[in-house]
């Protein structure tokens, strides 16, 4: 089967890359390009560990074809951060000991990074819905949902 | 994933001719949410699949006085968000903000929705309560079908191999008319309706001049409870009014007993949910 070539733009840098037509955009990430920040946990968009960014928007990248993003922006958790600087959420994830076993980590920072780059004051019941789709098997939602809102308050109050 | 061929047509006449060449070995790919788990679990093996995310015309959201034009490939979460759709067709848009996380409706499709046809497909009855058309493109030209008429059974449609949905079609429905959707779930997100109904009532110098009712997950296909409707046309809405439709909509469902519910239950969800929507969209109506 031939493969297709899949132009897009991958954390801010254009990129070519060959893929067989039948792989989803997370393995073309993880097997093609060495972005194994993006995790498959369920494969069926159930759990939100391979959430990225696609145009800006949240996209479970196990249930797209790597082709599908083709003229696209993605961006996975190897570019959420910039400058070689953590993001926000990344620090207070760090600071407040969020991860727990790690596995559901990239994907929740990228549903959260999501509902703050649309909304930079979202309420505690936009918070929980914004990481509705991402399941944490440590059941570590308490520390999320308090990082995401510190980050979420400090945002407001720089820019105030 | 099993290996297939991926063809990437940026016309609708291009994705006809991959189509009329490869027909019943071919599937459409639109967001891929329903598709790429059959394929993954083996259940589909088509040789080829024909991603339509490049032809414009099903990408399109439109809307002007006479309607609203929603591409098959216009997103969930597009309808979700958009403010027309939220304003005028304000089932669709409920029924959109509830399909899967918000990481499936940035790809999930009103047409992909549709096209799976599952029967508790979300925003299979808005488009029921609101007297939407398929517009179908195949060999021989375009094909306009009610959608009440587009469903033939679990997961069949009207659709032959070498057709595509390109769009669904809604007419207003004018400034005195309200709509609702609501489904049962054990949970919000990521869950699948156990019975959903959408409700849609227009108002004319204080008589009801349209109801309509739709239901999900009570029979093999999304189907209107026409009973319930027409003991609301030509009165005006009174609460015993409303009581009496939602029993009768009750008449309409076939329900099947499974993991989700049992018939009974679901009996019980299409009282509560037709009287909870008739509600609400009488006071969006103005009623």
């Amino acid at each position: 089967m031939p493969k297709q070539v899949l132009s897009c733009t991958i954390n801010g840098e254009p990129v070519e890359v060959l893929v067989q037509p039948y792989v989803t955009l997370l393995d073309a990430l993880r097997e093609d390009l060495n972005l194994t920040g993006p995790k498959e946990g369920c494969g069926t968009g159930d759990c939100g560990a391979c959430t990225v960014h696609l145009d800006g928007q949240p996209v479970a990248s196990c249930l797209m074809l790597a082709m599908q993003a083709r003229g696209r922006e993605v961006r996975t958790i190897e570019g959420l951060g910039t400058n070689g600087a953590l993001h926000p959420l990344q620090e207070a994830f760090v600071r407040l000991g969020v991860p727990q076993c790690g596995f559901c980590i990239p994907g929740v920072l990228m549903a959260a990074a999501a509902v703050l780059a649309e909304n930079p004051r979202p309420s505690e019941e936009e918070i929980r819905y914004g990481i509705a789709g991402n399941l944490c098997r440590c059941t570590g939602y308490t520390k999320m949902l308090a990082a995401i809102t510190e980050v979420a308050g400090a945002g407001s109050a720089r820019g105030a | 994933m099993r290996r297939f061929e991926l063809a990437l047509p940026r016309s609708v006449d291009e994705a006809l001719r991959v189509l009329s060449e490869r027909g019943s070995e071919a599937k459409l790919l639109a967001g891929g949410t329903d598709l790429l788990p059959q394929l993954k679990n083996g259940l589909l093996k088509p040789a080829w699949v024909v991603d339509l995310s490049g032809v414009e015309r099903v990408r399109t959201l439109r809307s002007d006085s006479g309607g609203l034009r929603v591409g098959a490939a216009v997103s969930a979460r597009t309808l979700e968000r958009d403010a027309t759709t939220q304003k005028t067709y304000t089932s669709l848009a409920e029924s959109g903000a509830l399909v899967g996380s918000v990481q499936i409706r940035n790809l999930a499709t009103l047409g992909g929705n549709l096209c799976n046809a599952a029967p508790s497909a979300d925003m299979a009855p808005p488009l029921l309560a609101l007297d939407a058309e398929a517009v179908i493109a195949g060999p021989r030209g375009e094909r306009r079908v009610p959608i009440t008429d587009f469903f033939s059974g679990v997961r069949r449609t009207v659709l032959s191999p070498d057709e595509i949905l390109l769009e669904i079609v809604i007419p207003a429905p004018g400034p005195r008319s309200g709509g609702h959707y609501l489904r049962h779930t054990p949970r919000r997100e990521l869950d699948i309706a156990v019975v959903g109904v959408a409700s849609q009532l227009t108002l004319s110098n204080g008589v009801c001049s349209k109801a309509r009712i739709a239901l999900a997950a009570v029979a093999p296909v999304p189907l209107r409870a026409r009973e319930a409707e027409q003991l609301l046309e030509g009165k005006p809405v009174t609460p015993e009014g409303i009581e009496r439709a939602a029993e009768m909509a009750v008449g309409a469902a076939r329900p099947i007993s499974d993991q989700r519910g049992s018939a009974d239950y679901r009996l019980h969800l299409v009282r509560v949910l037709t009287r909870r929507t008739l509600r609400t969209a009488l006071a969006r109506a103005g009623g």
